[in-house]
């Protein structure tokens, strides 16, 4: 029995909106235990965002319970959430949020900045071996304009991997792609989860699922489908069967 | 988080909006350099008045009449008859703060030599008066107690009057020279002293025993003035006390209001002149502070667009783990690190512009250190006074509205 990175037992998330209450999540509990690519779906005001912000420690529920690594979230203050950000989670946007004009390796080493116990040597050498486990060791002085989409996307990843977190927790990752970058990146994230790390994948794009172990399906706050998939495609393999392109 | 990276991150921050920092910073530059050059002005012109009075000696005290209040026609200052001989002597005797003294007659006139004349001024004192005034003679000497005594026709001559009256480069000593048509043998010529600083030529003299001056040019038995020396700076200020009551005594005045004298030290001359300088630079001063101020203003300013512009950036960085703290500071340094960087630039075109004040504009100027380093203090308390409220913004923002930023 592999350990379980996320716990959450009936959590709850209101907004107080003047008089109305918004009830975003309405109860709701699962685990993700480490090894697994879980992607989380809905339809937008399904508390897909929310929920991801929970998880992301960047939110606090309401009530329930949300431990992630054995850490309970729920009455940490500002700085102890920031201190789980950076140690525990590797975020993934949908536009990149890549520091303009800074080059590849700097943005990688971000997330250890802002960590005290990793040295100016040490924070290179990671931030090195991140960008080459995405397939970008030869571009680590490039800035994010000098690079594709894909390829900026990539940086994030390495950016999320460089602090060594318990999860990596993407946000629409592929949504500002094309299919067949898409895919590239969806063969890197398959990639990194045979190589053991838990993935958070939260999409609305049926194909993407596909990919992943396990899909969690949000609406109106509540689960609604949360089974765990047993043809899982590889990306690498629908890459192949994509039309090739001319150039 | 390391302060090392903060200022890393904060660096690159500005290095990367050159333009726009420098611009941010020029406020702050002129502001600085502006507060360093009127202050090098209003201290440069406080001392060159400072140094024209001592060179016309620092420990001079001067006793003059002066008007009384007492009843009665009020006479001017200068028509006063109420200092006389005996009051010289009994300074002379009684005062233990003073080095030298001497009585002081002066009337003005004419200077002929043959065809040469030239109007001049004729002072009566006695052979202290060099020391007192700490004047050397270019050549000849001076006249003796005894030709006081007797008073002899003899006069020294300033450089002035030398130029006017023998234009023929003729050696004036042992010459003879008319004042008011009264001859005086000239026996000394006095060294070059160019003006002081209120435009007086202080070689359009002419120097001779006061007993002279008063019998044979003036016709007066009272003196107009006594000058003497106080054995020291620091010991001025005792020997005007002192001089005061002997005088008081003299004229049997019990109440210093009713004083018919005035007794006044070379620091009180001086303090009076820099006073009109002092109001100057505190003028001076106010105006480049207003620019300071603004250069502030100028940075809170570029903090707020670049905290603005960046909120996305912050919503990163707390993302991937910044503390609220780490954001502060991050923009804090960049504010200071503005303000610091103008504020050298600032000192630096300040010393500058203070060198080409002095070289081409001929002003005296001094550049007090005290100058720099309050400019260079009210800089950084600048930076952290104005960048303190952008920054405090930045590192109260939610990680979730920033990321959403666009």
């Amino acid at each position: 029995m592999s350990k379980e990175i996320i716990k959450i037992e009936d959590l709850k998330r209101e907004f107080t909106m003047g008089a109305e209450t918004v009830r975003a999540l309405r109860g709701i509990s699962f685990d993700i235990k480490e090894g697994e690519f879980v992607t989380i779906m809905g339809s937008s005001g399904s508390g897909k965002s929310t929920m991801l912000n929970i998880l992301g420690c960047l939110d606090q529920p309401t009530s329930g319970l949300y431990e992630i690594d054995g850490v309970s979230v729920k009455d940490l203050s500002r700085n102890e959430l920031a201190t789980i950000r950076n140690e525990k989670i590797g975020f993934i946007f949908q536009s990149y949020n890549l520091l303009a004009r800074t080059s590849a390796i700097e943005n990688v080493e971000l997330p250890l900045l802002y960590n005290s116990k990793v040295s100016t040597e040490e924070r290179r050498k990671r931030a090195i071996e991140a960008l080459k486990k995405v397939g970008l060791g030869e571009r680590l002085d490039h800035t994010p304009a000098q690079l594709s989409g894909g390829q900026q996307q990539r940086v994030a990843i390495a950016r999320s991997l460089v602090n060594n977190p318990v999860m990596l927790l993407a946000d629409e990752a592929t949504g500002n792609l094309d299919t067949r970058t898409a895919y590239e990146i969806m063969s890197i994230f398959q990639e990194l989860n045979e190589q053991g790390i838990t993935i958070a994948f939260v999409t609305h794009e049926e194909d993407i699922a596909t990919f992943s172990s396990r899909t969690i399906v949000l609406k109106d706050g509540n689960i609604i489908q949360d089974n765990k998939n047993e043809n899982v495609q590889s990306a690498k393999v629908e890459l192949a069967k994509l039309p090739k392109q001319d150039d | 988080m390391r302060l090392l990276n903060l200022f890393k991150i904060a660096f690159k921050a500005i290095v990367l909006n050159k333009m726009r920092t420098l611009l941010t910073m020029l406020g702050i530059i002129i502001g600085v350099a502006s507060v360093i050059a009127m202050l090098a002005i209003g201290e440069g012109s406080k001392e060159s008045i400072r140094e024209s009075i001592s060179a016309m000696g620092s420990n001079i005290i001067t006793i003059r009449p002066a008007s009384t209040s007492s009843s009665g026609v009020r006479p001017s200052a200068g028509e006063m008859q109420s200092l006389t001989l005996k009051d010289y002597e009994a300074i002379k005797d009684q005062a233990t703060f003073l080095s030298y003294a001497t009585p002081l007659v002066n009337g003005s006139g004419q200077v002929i030599n043959g065809s040469n004349n030239w109007p001049s001024t004729i002072y009566g004192v006695n052979p202290d008066y060099l020391k007192i005034k700490v004047v050397d003679l270019q050549s000849g000497s001076m006249f003796t107690d005894s030709e006081v005594k007797t008073a002899a026709k003899v006069a020294l001559i300033g450089q002035t009057v030398v130029d006017n009256v023998f234009p023929d480069g003729q050696d004036p000593i042992g010459q003879m020279i008319r004042f008011n048509n009264i001859p005086f043998k000239v026996i000394g010529v006095l060294e070059v002293k160019g003006e002081n600083t209120f435009g007086q030529d202080q070689d359009d003299v002419v120097i001779a025993p006061y007993t002279t001056v008063q019998k044979r040019i003036l016709a007066i038995d009272y003196i107009n003035q006594i000058m003497a020396s106080a054995v020291s700076e620091e010991e001025a200020p005792n020997a005007v006390t002192e001089v005061s009551e002997i005088m008081r005594a003299q004229h049997k005045i019990s109440n210093p209001n009713l004083d018919d004298f005035s007794v006044q030290s070379m620091e009180e001359l001086i303090s009076t002149f820099s006073s009109t300088s002092e109001m100057l630079t505190v003028l001076l001063v106010a105006v480049a502070s207003i620019s300071l101020l603004i250069g502030g203003i100028g940075i809170m300013n570029i903090m707020y667009v670049s905290v603005k512009e960046r909120t996305k950036e912050i919503g990163l960085r707390m993302a991937v783990g910044a503390k609220g703290a780490d954001i502060l500071m991050q923009f804090l340094i960049e504010a200071i690190l503005i303000s610091i960087t103008g504020g050298v630039l600032g000192v630096l075109l300040g010393l500058g512009s203070t060198v080409f004040i002095e070289k081409f504009l001929n002003w005296p100027t001094s550049v007090a250190l005290y100058s720099i380093v309050i400019s260079f203090a009210v800089c950084a308390v600048t930076g952290i006074f104005f960048g303190y409220y952008p920054a405090r913004k930045a590192s109260a923002l939610d990680p979730i509205t920033a990321l959403r930023y666009e």
